[in-house]
C-alpha cells in the first residue's frame, strides 16, 4: 500500500473506511473507481477495510462508514443499526442515502400493493416505502448527488482527515453555472432547477446543456415559489416542475406543499 | 468422489449487487446448489407509470451504476420507436461510439478489478498496486481512456447528461475526437498486453450446453437494435422480445428468471460472439483465435475471454467511427420531437448482454406501462443451473470445499452479474 501522506510535515491519520450499499444502483461507489486519475492517491489517504464490490476481504473495524442507497426492507434497518454501532462517522453517500433518491418515486402511489403487483404480479416480495438512512440512524455527514461528484468526495474526505469543518455550499447551482459562463438553460428553452438546488457539483448537468433535476436537494433559503414562477413564465407546466422537484426526494416537503395547493 | 460439503457464500464479493451461493453435498449426493438473489427491488417499472416521455431515459438510466449509458440509450431508442423517429447518421455514430466506450470501461473494470484477482489467488486488486504496479496502471489507463471518452460524448461517465430523445444536447469538439483517436491507437498495445496477461490464467474446464441469445448482426458486430438471435435457432424481430425472455418469478430470487427453448439461457459477451463471431474485426478475431474461442463455446468461464475480445472489437470499431465523424461537418445535434401514442421496444447490447426497454405511451406521451428486461435477469437461471452442474462435477472429482467455493464464485463472477440492475 502507498505510504501515509503528510500535511505540513505532520503524518496524517489514515482512517479505516468501509462501504455499504442498501437499495441503489451502486453507482456512487463506482464513482470512486471511476476516478482513475487520482484513485491511487485516494487509496493512500484511507485504509479501505470493506468494499464488497471490489474486494473479498471484509473488516468489521472501521471509523468511517459510507452508506449508499435508501432503506426499503426491514433487514436493512438492522444492518444500518449495526453499522452505526461500529462507525464513528456515518456518511450518507449519494442522493438515495440522503433523500431516498429515485427509489422514493414509488412512494407517490397511494396504493403500494399496486406497485408490487405492477412489477411482480401475485408473487410475494418484501418491500417498504423508500426512505433516507437518516430515518433509521443518526447521520453525521451527507454527500449529495446522483451520482456523487468524485472531486467533491475527495475534498470532503480530505477535510475529514485534516479535521477541517465540512461545509456544503449554501448557494444554488445557478451560481456555479454563471461562473462557468454557460448560456442559461431557460434561454435555450429547457427547464432547470439550478436556481434552487444546492451547489457543489460545478453545475455538472447545465454545463452539458441538460437542465438541473435537483438531485442535490434544496440550497439554503431556496425560493420555491419564485422557481415556480420562473418555470411558468417560460411556459413550463406544474407537471414539469414537479417531475423535477420530486425526482430525488430532496424537495419532498416543497412537493407536498405544491400538491396541496393544487 | 466427495461425500459431503456445505458451502454458503453470503453476499458474493466482486460482483455488483447482493447474491448468495449455496452448495450442499451429503453422502455423495448433491442436495442443493443454488444462486439466490436477495437484492431489494426498487420498482422502476412502477415508478415510471404516469411520468411523461422525457422522464423515461433520465429515470431508467439510474437502474444501473455501471451501464447507465446503455440503459439511457435503450430508453431513448424505445421512446424514439414509439414516436417513429429515425436518428440521423451522426447521432447513430455518436451513440455507438459512446456505447463502445461504456463497454470498454465496464469490461476492463470486470477483467482487471473483479475477475483477475481469482486467477492470482488474491481477494482484490489492491495488493497488485505495490507488487505489480504496471498491471494496475495499465488497467487504470484503459478505464480512464474509456471514461474520458464517455465524458466528452455523453457529458458524464455515469448517468450521462447529453443523451436525449432526438440526439444530443451538445456535441464533442473535433479536437477532442482527434485526441481520443490518438489515445485509442495507443490503447491497442495495452489491450495486447492484457491478452498476454490472460493467457497466463488457467480458465477452468467446465462445459454445460446452453442457449445463447444476442442481437443478430447483419453487416457489422451488433450493439444497437436489430433482430434477436438464439443459438437454438430462433430469429425474432426486436419487438417480439417477450418471446425471447419469458420472465417468471422463483422463490429463491428477487430477480425474475428467463428461458426460451430450454430450462435456461445466457446473454453477454460470450453469447454475442457465439452468434456473431464472423463479424469480429481483424484484431479482435486474432485475439479470439489466440484463446481458441470459437462458436459455439459452452464454457461460461470463457465469458471473461469474450469480454477481452470485445474490448479489442470496440476499440477497432471506435477508430473507424471517429474517422467518419472527423471526415464530415458536424450537423445539428438534436432533432425535434413529435409526441405520439403507442408502444415502443428497444434492444441494446450492454456489457452484460442484451437489454430491452419497452414503453406504452398515451396521446400526451405519458407512460401507461413500462417493462425493462435486464441481461443479468436473463442469466440468473443459467447461473443457477451451471452451479448445479459444476457442483456435481466437483463432487465427482473429489475437490475440496475451498476449491469448490472458489470455482463456484469464479463461475458467477464470469457472468459479470449486475444484480441490483436485475432486480431494478
Amino acid at each position: 500500500m502507498p505510504a501515509n501522506l503528510t500535511y505540513l510535515g505532520v503524518e496524517l491519520a489514515r482512517p479505516r473506511v468501509a462501504f455499504f450499499e442498501l437499495s441503489s444502483c451502486e453507482g456512487c461507489q463506482l464513482q470512486l473507481l471511476n476516478n482513475e486519475a487520482t484513485l491511487l492517491d485516494f487509496l493512500s489517504l484511507v485504509e479501505v477495510v470493506r468494499f464488497r464490490e471490489g474486494m473479498t476481504e471484509a473488516g468489521d473495524d472501521y471509523a468511517v462508514a459510507f452508506v449508499e442507497g435508501s432503506v426499503t426492507r426491514a433487514d436493512q434497518e438492522l444492518q444500518l443499526a449495526e453499522i452505526r454501532k461500529k462507525a464513528k462517522v456515518m456518511v450518507a453517500f449519494g442522493s438515495c442515502a440522503c433523500f431516498g433518491g429515485v427509489n422514493q418515486l414509488k412512494n407517490r402511489f397511494s396504493d403500494q400493493e399496486w406497485v408490487k403487483r405492477e412489477v411482480y404480479g401475485d408473487f410475494h416480495v418484501d418491500t417498504q416505502l423508500a426512505r433516507p438512512i437518516s430515518d433509521v440512524v443518526k447521520v453525521d455527514l451527507m454527500i449529495y448527488g446522483c451520482p456523487v461528484k468524485k472531486e467533491e468526495v475527495e475534498r470532503i474526505v480530505t477535510d475529514l482527515l485534516l479535521g477541517k469543518a465540512i461545509n456544503h455550499p449554501k448557494y444554488p447551482v445557478c451560481m456555479e453555472c454563471k461562473a462557468n459562463e454557460n448560456i442559461c438553460l431557460f434561454d435555450l428553452g429547457e427547464p432547470c432547477l439550478g436556481p434552487v438546488t444546492r451547489a457543489g457539483c460545478d453545475a455538472w448537468c447545465p454545463s452539458n446543456r441538460m437542465g438541473c433535476w435537483g438531485c442535490r436537494g434544496p440550497a439554503d433559503a431556496a425560493n420555491i415559489p419564485q422557481m415556480a414562477r420562473i418555470m411558468a413564465e417560460h411556459g413550463f407546466s406544474t407537471e414539469t416542475l414537479l417531475d423535477r422537484l420530486e425526482c430525488f426526494g430532496g424537495f419532498a416537503a416543497h412537493v407536498e406543499e405544491i400538491r396541496k395547493k393544487g | 468422489m466427495k461425500l459431503s460439503c456445505n458451502i454458503s457464500v453470503k453476499h458474493l464479493t466482486r460482483v455488483e449487487g447482493h447474491g448468495n451461493i449455496n452448495i450442499r453435498i451429503k453422502d455423495g449426493k448433491l442436495e442443493e446448489a443454488s444462486w439466490e438473489v436477495v437484492e431489494t427491488p426498487r420498482f422502476f417499472e412502477a415508478m415510471l407509470v404516469g411520468k411523461k416521455w422525457d422522464n423515461a431515459p433520465y429515470i431508467s438510466g439510474r437502474i444501473c451504476g455501471i451501464c447507465s449509458i446503455g440503459h439511457t440509450l435503450a430508453s431513448i431508442r424505445a421512446v424514439e420507436n414509439v414516436f417513429g423517429m429515425v436518428p440521423t447518421r451522426q447521432t447513430n455514430t455518436l451513440r455507438l461510439l459512446l456505447k463502445h466506450m461504456e463497454t470498454l470501461q465496464s469490461h476492463v473494470l470486470h477483467l482487471y478489478f473483479l475477475a483477475a484477482p481469482d486467477f492470482v489467488s488474491l481477494g482484490s486488486v489492491l495488493p497488485l498496486i505495490t507488487s505489480h504496479p504496471e498491471v494496475v496502471q495499465r488497467a487504470v489507463r484503459l478505464k480512464l481512456l474509456a471514461n474520458d471518452a464517455c465524458d466528452i460524448i455523453g457529458g458524464r461517465r455515469l448517468h450521462p447528461t447529453r443523451t436525449v430523445v432526438g440526439g444530443f444536447t451538445m456535441l464533442p469538439e473535433k479536437e477532442q475526437l482527434e485526441k481520443l483517436k490518438q489515445r485509442l491507437l495507443a490503447s491497442v498495445e495495452d489491450l495486447k498486453q492484457t491478452a498476454a496477461l490472460f493467457t497466463t490464467f488457467a480458465i477452468p474446464d467446465f462445459v454445460r450446453e446452453t442457449e445463447f441469445v444476442s442481437l443478430k448482426g447483419t453487416d457489422s458486430y451488433p450493439f444497437i437494435g436489430g433482430n434477436l438471435l438464439s443459438t437454438d435457432g430462433l430469429d425474432l424481430p426486436e419487438h417480439e422480445y417477450k418471446k425471447m425472455t419469458n420472465e417468471y418469478c422463483v422463490e429463491i430470487s428477487t430477480s425474475k428468471w428467463c428461458r426460451v427453448s430450454r430450462q435456461s439461457m445466457a446473454v453477454g459477451a460470450l453469447a454475442r460472439i457465439n452468434n456473431n463471431h464472423h463479424l469480429l474485426a481483424p484484431l479482435a478475431r486474432q485475439v479470439a483465435d489466440q484463446f481458441g474461442l470459437k462458436p459455439v463455446c459452452h464454457n461460461p468461464y470463457m465469458n471473461n475471454i469474450a469480454q477481452l475480445v470485445e474490448c479489442v472489437q470496440v476499440v477497432e470499431d471506435s477508430l473507424a467511427l471517429i474517422d467518419e465523424l472527423l471526415g464530415a461537418a458536424m450537423l445539428e445535434p438534436r432533432q425535434p420531437v413529435a409526441v405520439k401514442a403507442g408502444i415502443g421496444v428497444a434492444a441494446v447490447e450492454v456489457p452484460r448482454g442484451i437489454l430491452y426497454h419497452c414503453y406504452d405511451f398515451d396521446e400526451e406521451g405519458r407512460i401507461r406501462k413500462a417493462d425493462c428486461v435486464i441481461p443479468t435477469t436473463q442469466n440468473n437461471a443459467n447461473i443457477h443451473y451451471d452451479l448445479n452442474a459444476l457442483a456435481r462435477q466437483c463432487a465427482g472429482e473429489g475437490k475440496t470445499d475451498r476449491e469448490i467455493e472458489l470455482l463456484a464464485s469464479m463461475l458467477v463472477r464470469a457472468y459479470d452479474p449486475c444484480i441490483s440492475c436485475s432486480v431494478h
